[in-house]
């Protein structure tokens, strides 16, 4: 069993499992495999307990059931696997600034909160605009033959590509 | 066990599952995907191309079966590349996606556990609040693609479609390998 503790496997390994993954979600629970719907219903879930009216009142929140579901159980279950991964390789890090960040642009916490702050919401933002992100659209989307689900995948890595290279240069 | 305590254990399983790989993959570490986005380290889009060779082709098999369901998202071309484009922007700061964010979480990435996680779920709020201005002033739209699928256009076996499709993301594949990348 010495592969559960190796740091990384082989991408193309990884992209047949997750690929695995998600025809065996499909034939499951009949859902492909997605991330970004359950920041936006845990985003209405605390933002209901603040203030009901609003979100009830709401036509984006009011397209869809506020509850805890298989897509939050889904998020739950990838910061679980994920831990078990990192703990059994030994790479449980817990930095405040990743590393290509602090050696190439500040070892700053407080600029790489404002940073990640700042392309969470527009990220939050954008996988709205485009209903779904890079598991939606980027994995199950695509594999469903979906144009628009091309098209979105296409530009996340465009405008990600281009801010890479701002932030970072050539 | 009720029906819906079922789908929620389903949830759980297949999403330690998926967060388990996402590690193994190394894509839950801002420097890999930050990588990707530099041209740098190609793990990225190896794993999403070989995923969908793989789910496609798993769809290929069951959808004429009526064993999985085909049901793709709604809007249209110009959502999916502005908002695309807004995503792409966030993507390059924040060096996560939403499902990789959850990763990093797991491996104790403090600024995807802090300013990642809290920004993102904020977004959406403040997508929530736009969306009804945003919808009457025609910006956001529907138009023929919303919830297309070429699974449906298909008369007859789907591989016919989706083998000639996947030998194309082999090749993109074989030739980013062969340029060492």
């Amino acid at each position: 069993m010495d592969f559960l503790i190796l740091e990384r496997w082989s991408p193309y390994i990884i992209g047949i499992l997750i690929g695995l993954l998600n025809v065996g979600a499909l034939l499951v629970s009949k859902k492909p495999l997605g991330a970004s719907t359950s920041f936006m219903k845990l985003g209405g879930i605390v933002y209901r307990m603040f203030n009901k009216e609003k979100v009830e009142q709401n036509a984006y929140y009011q397209k869809s059931k506020l509850s805890l579901d298989w897509g939050i159980m889904l998020i739950v279950g990838i910061i679980l696997g994920a831990f078990i991964s990192a703990l059994l390789s030994g790479s449980l890090a817990f930095d405040m600034v990743p590393n290509m960040w602090a050696n190439e642009i500040s070892d700053s916490s407080t600029l790489r909160f404002v940073v990640a702050l700042v392309g969470g919401v527009l990220l939050g933002i954008g996988s709205r605009w485009t209903d779904g992100c890079t598991s939606g659209h980027g994995i199950s989307g695509t594999s469903l033959l979906s144009v628009i689900s091309w098209v979105a995948s296409i530009a996340f890595f465009v405008g990600g590509i281009a801010i890479a290279f701002l932030i970072y240069g050539m | 066990m009720t029906k819906k305590n079922n789908k929620l254990i389903q949830g759980l399983g297949i999403g330690i599952l998926f967060g388990f790989f996402l590690q193994k993959g190394g894509v839950a570490n801002y420097d890999v995907i930050m990588g990707q986005l530099r041209l740098t380290d190609f793990s990225v889009i190896k794993i999403i191309l070989t995923s969908i060779i793989v789910s496609m082709l798993g769809v290929s098999y069951f959808y004429p079966k009526g064993m999985v369901p085909v049901k793709t998202k709604p809007g249209s071309i110009k959502n999916a590349v502005i908002g695309g484009l807004i995503f792409g922007v966030g993507f390059g700061l924040l060096g996560y996606c939403p499902g990789t964010i959850a990763g990093a979480i797991g491996t104790g990435a403090m600024d995807a556990i802090t300013g990642g996680f809290i920004g993102i779920v904020l977004g959406t709020v403040i997508f929530a609040m736009m969306f009804e201005n945003l919808t009457k002033r025609g910006v956001l739209t529907t138009d023929k693609y919303s919830e297309f699928s070429l699974f449906h256009k298909i008369s007859g076996n789907p591989f016919k479609v989706t083998l000639p499709i996947a030998a194309t993301l082999v090749l993109v594949m074989y030739i980013v390998q062969s340029f060492g990348l």
